[in-house]
């Protein structure tokens, strides 16, 4: 048995998530090769307890983002029984790209794992859960914060690779830069913001409790869709993202079924809502019927304090 | 010259997904859509037409039913019909051939297909069909347009959103794009009905829509969540905190 992870980065360094990786492939046995697209992260992943070999792969074509000019570079040096990524947009793409020009199936945003393979996955953003078998060799990418990181300590080669690619997609304006918040994809609690905000300005408020959290901050699809200030990117539920914080803060969200569905698999949900009838008190494991204006100043003092000491 | 659009038939996102003998229960559900962000790309697909770029031909693979949305498609302008008429579990690899088949019939140069379905999650669709086509790829767009040779595309790349060109054939895959989705007129509705579907097998394409690499073992409902603890006012706050600490210690 042997895996090739494709490793994740974020801005220039190795993102946490590729520890969950080697992680995940750890437990199933063999050996781990991980590939760097463009060298990001290699030395950290070399550090990655379980790791038997790095890849660092180097080019001009990995300056920005092109799917194909990627894959292209990474396919050959893709060996082994399992291909695994991460389900982030771009660890989708890679895998299904790769796998693609391999002629091997693909699963996405595996949740569990089991040797031989049978992985389970979430389907309608969470509506039904579907277990799958595969078989090697195949491709999964695996959803973060699902897996158990391996521990640092490992001390693996790290080989470098040049590889010259023909660029098809070119950058030619940054529109809007990638927000400094954490995405709702990734982050360990959550504080989304629904209609009952009132206006898109009231989110500052979301922000303010965020920053005291760590968290990041997410949106209802009814609040994506009256104010265009709140991009797609926040929306949580079916249409937007399907998230598994350990904490999700609901505040001024009735709880449509395709919000319900997005989110109703956080470990812990506190919903914040002015209507006792409101459906997301159904799903909360703590719910307080109030208003956000009243509620939200004495949560961030009180978060303030508590995580202050 | 023209656009192909892939379409997937799933659940309308407002069904309630119930299972019955371990397997979704497809025949509780009672309403049947084009995926939402297919939808985006078929929009961008017949205003490509409109700016004067050849026509639009929609493709689905599915069964029986997913015809439904092609001729939805043909209502709000789609010129050409294809319908890979399979009732199969398709693995990814059985899907990207017989799409691939299908573009290659059209001998386009343009796809445009949503980033991921609302019933699977998966999003491997596009990227794979490039690969198998050897097109580019460029995903999570929200606008394309075309000027000559070359594709001008808005996407949220990895560093925000960009503006990115492409020469050369290429699969566009959506997020939920800039424009607003158009409705059906009347007439539109009524000339979609007569609208012909060209129905293939997949061995008519040269691709065995059997032995799928991915085994459904068994689908099941998200645990049910027990009903919680509800308190009243703002100052319950401090003791829901209190509690977040110390019951649920997320924080």
């Amino acid at each position: 048995m042997s895996t090739t992870v494709i490793s994740e980065s974020i801005n220039g360094t190795l993102h946490p998530v590729t520890a969950q990786l080697v992680g995940a492939a750890s437990s199933l046995g063999g050996s781990i090769t991980v590939i760097c697209p463009g060298g990001t992260g290699a030395s950290d992943a070399a550090k990655i307890s379980g790791v038997s070999k790095v890849i660092s792969v180097e080019g001009d074509c990995f300056e920005t983002y092109d799917c194909s000019a990627w894959s292209k570079s990474l396919s050959p040096l893709v060996e082994g029984e399992l291909i695994l990524s991460s389900s982030s947009a771009i660890g989708r793409e890679l895998i299904s790209s790769i796998s693609a020009s391999k002629g091997i199936p693909v699963v996405q945003d595996v949740t569990s794992l089991k040797s031989g393979f049978s992985a389970t996955r979430t389907i309608y953003s969470g509506k039904a859960i579907e277990e799958v078998s595969i078989s090697p060799p195949c491709a999964i990418s695996l959803r973060a914060n699902s897996f158990e990181s391996a521990e640092d300590g490992g001390s693996a080669e790290v080989s470098t690779i040049n590889v010259s690619q023909e660029v098809a997609v070119a950058v030619k304006q940054a529109l809007a830069k990638a927000s400094e918040r954490l995405d709702v994809s990734e982050a360990d609690i959550i504080i989304s913001g629904g209609r009952g905000m009132g206006e898109p300005a009231n989110f500052s408020h979301l922000n303010e409790v965020a920053d005291v959290l760590g968290a990041a901050v997410g949106a209802s699809r009814a609040a994506v869709d009256t104010w265009e200030e709140i991009p797609h990117s926040m929306q949580v539920g079916q249409t937007g993202k399907t998230v598994t914080p350990n904490l999700y803060i609901a505040v001024g969200i009735s709880g449509a079924i395709q919000h319900l569905a997005g989110m109703r698999s956080s470990k812990f949900i506190l919903a914040i809502n002015k209507d006792p009838e409101a459906p997301i008190f159904g799903v909360a494991d703590y719910g307080i019927v109030s208003t956000w204006e009243d509620a939200l100043p004495v949560l961030k003092e009180q978060l303030t304090e508590l995580l202050s000491n | 010259m023209g656009v192909a659009v892939l379409l997937k038939q799933v659940p309308d996102t407002t069904a309630k997904i119930s299972i019955s003998g371990g397997r979704v229960d497809e025949a509780s559900i009672t309403k049947w859509s084009i995926s939402p962000y297919d939808e985006y790309a078929l929009e961008n697909a017949i205003q490509l037409k409109e700016s004067g770029f050849g026509e639009v031909v929609a493709i689905t693979c599915g069964p029986a039913r997913a015809a439904k949305c092609l001729t939805e498609a043909a209502a709000v302008g789609a010129d050409r019909l294809i319908h890979i008429l399979t009732d199969s579990a398709l693995d990814s690899i059985q899907v990207q051939s017989l799409l691939s088949a299908a573009v290659k019939e059209t001998g386009f140069e343009v796809v445009m297909c949503g980033k991921q379905a609302a019933d699977t999650n998966s999003g491997s669709t596009g990227p794979g069909l490039a690969s198998t086509l050897g097109f580019s790829c460029v995903g999570g767009v929200t606008g394309v347009s075309i000027d000559g040779g070359l594709a001008s595309a808005t996407r949220l790349g990895p560093s925000g959103l960009e503006k990115v060109e492409v020469g050369g054939p290429c699969v566009f895959t959506f997020d939920k794009g800039d424009s607003e989705l158009r409705r059906p007129n009347v007439r539109g509705i009524m000339m979609a009905k007569k609208k012909p579907i060209d129905s293939l097998s997949p061995a008519e394409l040269g691709v065995s829509d059997s032995n799928s690499m991915i085994i459904i073992k068994g689908h099941s409902s998200p645990p049910e969540k027990q009903p919680g603890q509800k308190f009243v006012g703002s100052e319950s706050v401090p003791e829901v905190v209190d509690k977040l600490r110390e019951e649920a210690n997320v924080i």
